[in-house]
């Protein structure tokens, strides 16, 4: 009885990972491998049960890599995945940078404090992302919220044109993923035992030296994963591009939008995101490692 | 006196008035919210002392500590290091080393580098630390043990680490919170050792906090008894166990036997103690006890005298055996007196014991001398 309980519940989260991730993520292969044709559905070849085995293998043998060969040749696509990288490093860099020094803060918090700093932290949460991102739009237009405040402080004369920059995207970008690189930082710093760091300074490190060898050193867990749960969503990212940035910034999100949706290209987007999923990788398996490596100092 | 391999000299320097103590604790309360974690406590120590901390839990031990090391703030009152008051010197800039009662090791790094750690910070030669750490791994046998990391040792073994790391930059004031409570006996008692040796041979100070009474008696020049954030007294080792100043400290070291009485009267530089107890005690004691008054006499086990019949001279009650513990070098007895009282003897099997013992159910006496005890008025 035990055992059978046991045995359902370590399935569950395989039968999980099967239909709503390996199943699409065939499907979504299998399309990238197809040939665009117009019409419904948009692709061939289709797999025709009634066909049977021979019509099967037929089609597999349809089946070519010559939509990865067109990403290949068009610059459009990797200058998206380069700037889509860049924006995602750079906005992960300064999420990391407001970051840190709010974990830090709310983790030095008195004990009754810190429920609280932390539920302010997760409040945005309540309301949805698209009308934060939306109201951006109002905060950073030319006669925004933004705008009115530096030209009523005479900071500025003329307003200045944030909305529909790669500025905005930065900014909503670490606005929105803030909470993602606060928590995981927050949850090792809580942790650290400050007698480590009483100890680095009664062995000869001065505040700042003790900070850098013993709480910045032991947060480093905390990091990898605050850094790449902003960064892996903010590569693919398209409402925030959409929304707040101009006809200029190139998101590998909004080129796969565009494909889909506008071009009804299905093979190249199928294509599009396995090469994304392909570059993202890299950055999961460094967070599945650092996991792991955390989760073994703790015992 | 004090063994230094072979040569023994005394050490007393809390004896000579115009000795300057290397640490002085002058008034310092430590006050935590309302709570007094340490009340007007002034104490001494001399520089090359062996001196140990000795008190239940939460009497205040490793808060001492923590303001020696500047990790908290005396609430009023001065730390003097060397005549210098140490209020605001942070701890890095202090010649003290603590050990945590905690460990704190470093999880992240082996315990080489742990040991290693003050030593970098210092900016000691590379191979002077490699030379170092190996010195102190040894001295706490954890040779095999270097590349590990703290989370892969056992209770012992980190505290061993932590011993390490906190003797390794040989600080002229060194603090030990319960340096070797998690070890076995035999590697505790060798570690004692070498801890002395050490103590001896770089001429450091040591303040050592133990639960543990026989550590205390073996390695300490002075030991402090405290009791809820105040010093109930200080002496070494002997004055401690043979001359407590008060039923608390009388009981807190060692097994003893209290019996409370009343003055009957003093003469000669002996009181006159009238039992409820059930007999009247003589006791050598050239203080002037007003009659009347309640005092107690402490004695210790061993120097209670167990025989069959009535001895000629000294104090003694008849009762029978009660409890009967054979330990091998000594034999523990528990004897319940006439009039009730439960009485604390030991005797050291000099011939075997097998032969003719004291056994249950014979009538026995119980006797020491009139100097066997102390008076204790508090
Ligand atoms: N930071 C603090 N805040 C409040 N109270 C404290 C603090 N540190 C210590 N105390 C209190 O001060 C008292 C003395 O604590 P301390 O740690 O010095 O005890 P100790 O003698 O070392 O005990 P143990 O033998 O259990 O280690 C305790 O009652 C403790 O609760
Ligand atoms: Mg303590």
């Amino acid at each position: 009885m035990g055992n059978a309980f046991r045995r359902i519940t370590i399935f569950i989260p395989y039968f999980w990972l099967l239909v709503f991730f390996l199943l699409p993520f065939l499907i979504v292969f299998r399309i990238s491998l197809s040939i665009l044709e117009y019409g419904s559905p948009p692709y061939v070849p289709q797999f025709d049960l009634s066909a049977g085995w021979s019509g099967f293998w037929d089609n597999l043998r349809l089946l070519n890599f010559e939509n990865y060969q067109f990403l290949a040749t068009d610059a459009l696509y990797r200058n998206a995945y380069i700037s889509s990288l860049t924006i995602a490093f750079f906005s992960t860099l300064m999420t990391l940078a407001i970051g840190f020094p709010l974990a830090y803060g709310m983790a030095r918090a008195s004990e009754g404090l810190r429920p609280i700093l932390l539920m302010l932290v997760i409040l945005p949460f309540w309301t949805s992302f698209l009308i934060r991102v939306y109201a951006w739009i109002g905060i950073l237009k030319p006669e925004g919220l933004l705008n009115q405040l530096l030209l009523w402080l005479g900071v500025i004369d003329a307003p200045l044109t944030i909305l529909n920059t790669n500025t905005a995207v930065y900014i909503g970008i670490v606005y929105s993923y803030l909470p993602f690189m606060v928590l995981p930082i927050y949850a090792t710093l809580e942790k650290l035992d400050y007698a480590l760091i009483e100890a680095a300074q009664d062995l000869g490190c001065t505040a700042l030296a003790a900070f850098w060898k013993v709480t910045l050193r032991l947060s480093v867990p905390g990091i990898a994963a605050g850094c790449l749960l902003v960064f892996i969503p903010a590569v693919g990212e398209f409402v925030i591009p959409d929304l707040l940035g101009g006809s200029r910034t190139l998101m590998i999100g909004k080129v796969l939008w565009t494909e889909f949706f506008n071009n009804g290209d299905w093979t190249i987007s199928s294509a599009l995101a396995m090469v994304l999923l392909t570059v993202l990788v890299v950055p999961i398996v460094l967070f599945q490692n650092a996991q792991a490596k955390a989760t073994e100092r703790q015992k | 006196m004090k063994s230094l391999g072979n040569v023994r000299r005394s050490y007393a320097p809390w004896e000579d008035p115009e000795a300057k103590p290397y640490i002085r604790f002058d008034k310092i309360t430590k006050r935590f919210g309302d709570f007094i974690a340490i009340q007007d406590l002034s104490l001494d120590v001399y520089e090359r002392e062996f001196f140990s901390l000795l008190g239940p839990s939460g009497c205040g031990k490793t808060t001492l500590l923590r303001m020696l090391a500047g990790f908290e703030e005396p609430t009023s009152g001065e730390i003097y290091l060397d005549g210098q008051p140490l209020k605001g010197v942070p701890p890095y800039k202090r010649p003290v080393n603590m050990m945590f009662q905690s460990y704190a090791l470093f999880p992240h790094m082996s315990v080489e580098a742990n040991v290693a750690f003050g030593l970098r910070q210092e900016g000691m030669a590379r191979a002077d630390i490699k030379e170092r750490v190996e010195q102190m791994l040894k001295l706490v046998k954890l040779e095999r043990f270097a590349k590990r990391k703290p989370h892969q040792l056992s209770g012992g073994q980190r505290q061993r680490v932590a011993l390490a790391r906190s003797v390794a930059k040989r600080p002229k004031l060194l603090l030990l919170d319960e340096p070797l409570g998690a070890l076995d006996k035999k590697l505790r008692e060798e570690t004692q050792f070498e801890l002395m040796d050490l103590q001896q041979e770089l001429g450091l100070t040591f303040i050592i906090v133990t639960h543990d009474q026989d550590e205390a008696m073996t390695m300490s020049d002075r030991i402090a008894v405290m009791d809820a954030g105040v010093v109930s007294q200080i002496g070494t080792p002997a004055e401690v166990y043979e001359a407590p100043n008060s039923r608390y400290v009388a009981d807190f070291i060692g097994s003893v036997n209290l019996f409370e009485g009343t003055v009957a009267g003093t003469a000669n530089g002996t009181v006159r103690l009238a039992g409820p107890d059930g007999f009247d005690i003589e006791v050598a004691d050239d203080r002037d006890f007003a009659t009347g008054s309640q005092v107690a006499l402490a004695i210790r086990p061993e120097k209670i005298t167990l025989s069959r019949h009535r001895p000629e001279s000294g104090n003694a009650a008849s009762g029978e055996a009660w409890e009967i513990a054979y330990m091998g070098d000594v034999t523990n007895y528990i004897v319940k007196l006439d009039g009730g009282k439960m009485v604390r003897a030991s005797t050291l099997n000099r011939q075997r014991s097998v032969d003719n013992p004291i056994g249950y159910d014979e009538q026995i006496w119980i006797s020491f001398a009139p100097d066997g005890g102390s008076l204790l008025d508090e």
